[in-house]
């Protein structure tokens, strides 16, 4: 496969990179693991398979040999050789055919899924691309014009998919207004009054948003602490803990409120006060810079439900393909 | 006892927290001290050991531990049931290990990172002095000059790794009351060089790539701490240098043995200078100059 056009951020992800967190490296992968796992689904692949992840603006890519792709996540009007393709279906492409992308209409995040999946040198056993320290992916970094990916070998029934589509009432949609979050790890530190407000305020997704992490604007988050006479090796300010760990999805307030994502920062000296549900920060990869959003506690058994709910739907999905 | 012993601090019952539906976070302690990192350190390679079905993640950091789980195999309530087990088993009392003392040559007051300081002074508490200025009139030295004996005076555990790939988090082996403390930028920088050395709370921090950061900068090492493709010598096991429980030795260099070292590290000649030793927590607490002493010649 041929990139002709990188897009905006155009990287190669799986589902991630696991059992380095101690050493500070992220898991990175789709940052939308719902929409990367149905592409590969509908091509045959297993879900461990490399994908393609767009940001906003699409890639215009050239298929070397006959292809079977699937494009899910946000829609960016898909057309192979200037025709429209349809989303979250598996298509056939032949040798020298150009799949190109315009702006996302909703949603921010596009895969594509080859059969055979992206097959790129797997980096501590994932082809994730993590930017930061250049590993995974094509070169550790966002495709360029002239890339060139090589492709795996197709599942032998790949071509029997072409045609098969996800039904509309299982596909996402992606004008989230609502996530659900489990507070906790150091929310000790907030006053229930600046607990209340933190749960009660919009938070506007701001234009530092990327794979690394969300930051919001929204209320004064100062006087949400509580006073205290600061912990021995945390540092005078309010929100100043002594440096812990960030689970992927937690919520930090350094200065305002910042999730984060799959190329998180591990960890860090800024106190976090709970962490977002893990389908969820599905959702949260989809919303876009300038969307509102407000979180909405949930307890512990409430998130490990909303975990089996998305477990049901991926099998629901894995059933009918 | 002396007060040049380290006393014991008794740690508060554990917190168990729940991270969303596939976290859990453990806090040992809201402050820094080597006994909540030692028991830290005990506890997350016990349940390494254990390989319990269904964890993802271990990573130990500085007074506190995350693991990360698969919530379709294991409930975080059995996790956390293993976890508060493991916790009353340990004794820390009976814990040493191997660890490795780098020499890590330092130039302090470096061109780079002062250009940096200089770029970001209106997110900084005190815009008028550097960071090296700030932090050494805010705990008590008379001039920078001392406090930079002072920073390169003791050996420092590494205490966490994390941020990003291979930053060390280390934490002075001194009492309490010669620990430095300081404050993080009000606001973080956008930029902060490779390989700057930074301090925040009680921690120093190497950054092993350009990026963001909050610490006060001092100063920059020649060595890298994180060598992706493995190749210079030091990084045969593993993509970062030291590992939390070894022991780092700031060395004040100039810029000439700065720039030399920095052409040995380019052209992959560098030999690093590191020993392994038996760590013996009992014997530093009880006469930590001492022990710091003899710990410090295996590099002579």
């Amino acid at each position: 496969m041929r990139i002709l056009d990188g897009g905006l951020v155009t990287t190669v992800q799986d589902t991630g990179r696991y059992g380095h967190y101690h050493i500070g490296m992220p898991p990175s992968g789709a940052m939308d693991q719902f929409a990367h796992t149905v592409a590969n689904w509908l091509v045959g692949n297993d879900d461990s398979e490399a994908t393609l992840e767009m940001t906003y603006v699409g890639a215009d890519v050239e298929f070397e040999d006959d292809a079977v792709f699937a494009v899910t996540g946000a829609d960016m009007d898909p057309s192979l050789e200037d025709e429209p393709v349809p989303t979250w279906t598996a298509v056939r492409a032949e040798a020298g055919d150009t799949l190109s992308f315009e702006f996302a209409k909703e949603g921010t995040r596009s895969y594509i899924a080859v059969a055979g999946g992206i097959d790129v040198e797997p980096v501590m056993e994932s082809r994730s691309t993590y930017t930061l320290i250049g590993i995974g992916g094509h070169e550790g970094r966002s495709l360029e014009n002239g890339d060139e990916l090589p492709i795996g070998e197709p599942a032998a029934d790949a071509d029997a998919t072409v045609g098969t589509s996800i039904d509309e009432e299982n596909r996402p949609d992606y004008s989230t207004t609502e996530i659900n979050v489990v507070m906790g790890l150091c929310d000790y530190r907030l006053t229930d009054e600046g607990r209340r407000r933190f749960l009660d305020a919009d938070w506007t997704i701001s234009d530092e948003a990327d794979r690394v992490g969300y930051r919001f604007e929204g209320p004064d988050i100062t006087d949400m602490f509580e006073e205290r006479e600061q912990p021995f090796g945390a540092g005078p300010d309010v929100t100043n803990v002594v440096d812990l760990g960030y689970p992927v999805g937690s919520i930090q307030m350094a200065g305002q409120p910042i999730i984060l994502m799959r190329d998180a920062v591990t960890g860090g000296g800024y106190v976090t006060i709970g962490t977002v549900v893990s389908p969820e920060r599905d959702a949260l990869a989809q919303c876009r810079t300038h969307d509102t959003v407000d979180f909405n506690a949930v307890g512990a058994e409430e998130a490990l439900e909303i975990g089996r709910e998305r477990d049901d739907l991926l099998e629901e999905i894995r059933r009918s393909l | 006892m002396s007060d040049r012993t380290i006393a014991k601090q008794e740690l508060p019952s554990p917190r168990y927290e729940y991270g969303g539906d596939d976290w859990v976070f453990v806090e040992l302690d809201e402050a820094m001290s080597f006994d909540a990192n030692f028991k830290v350190q005990a506890i997350t390679q016990e349940i390494r050991r254990n390989s319990l079905e269904g964890v993802v993640e271990v990573a130990p950091s500085n007074a506190s531990y995350l693991i990360q789980f698969d919530p379709a195999v294991l409930h975080p309530d059995e996790l956390i049931d293993e976890l508060k087990s493991l916790e009353d088993e340990i004794d820390v009392a009976e814990y040493q290990w191997e660890a490795r003392v780098f020499d890590i040559p330092v130039f302090y007051d470096d061109p780079w990172t002062h250009e940096t300081v200089m770029d970001f002074r209106e997110r900084h508490q005190d815009p008028d002095s550097t960071d090296l200025e700030y932090s050494a009139e805010i705990n008590g030295f008379d001039s920078v000059e001392a406090f930079v004996d002072h920073h390169s005076g003791a050996p420092h555990l590494v205490t966490m790794i994390g941020f990003v790939p291979g930053l060390p988090f280390c934490f002075q082996m001194v009492p309490r009351d010669e620990q430095i403390e300081v404050p993080k930028y009000e606001q973080p920088r956008t930029a902060t060089p490779s390989r700057a050395i930074g301090f925040g709370g009680a921690f120093t921090a190497i950054y092993p790539v350009p990026g963001a950061g909050g610490y006060q900068l001092y100063g920059r090492t020649p060595v890298e701490v994180l060598d992706v493709d493995q190749e210079l010598s030091g990084f045969e096991e593993s993509m970062v240098l030291p590992n939390p429980g070894d022991i780092l030795s700031f060395r004040q260099i100039d810029r000439e043995e700065y720039d030399a070292i920095r052409e040995a590290i380019e052209n992959g000649t560098y030999e690093y200078n590191y020993e392994r030793v038996e760590f013996e927590p009992q014997a530093f607490f009880e006469d930590p100059r001492d022990y710091n002493q003899r710990l410090l010649e295996v590099l002579e």
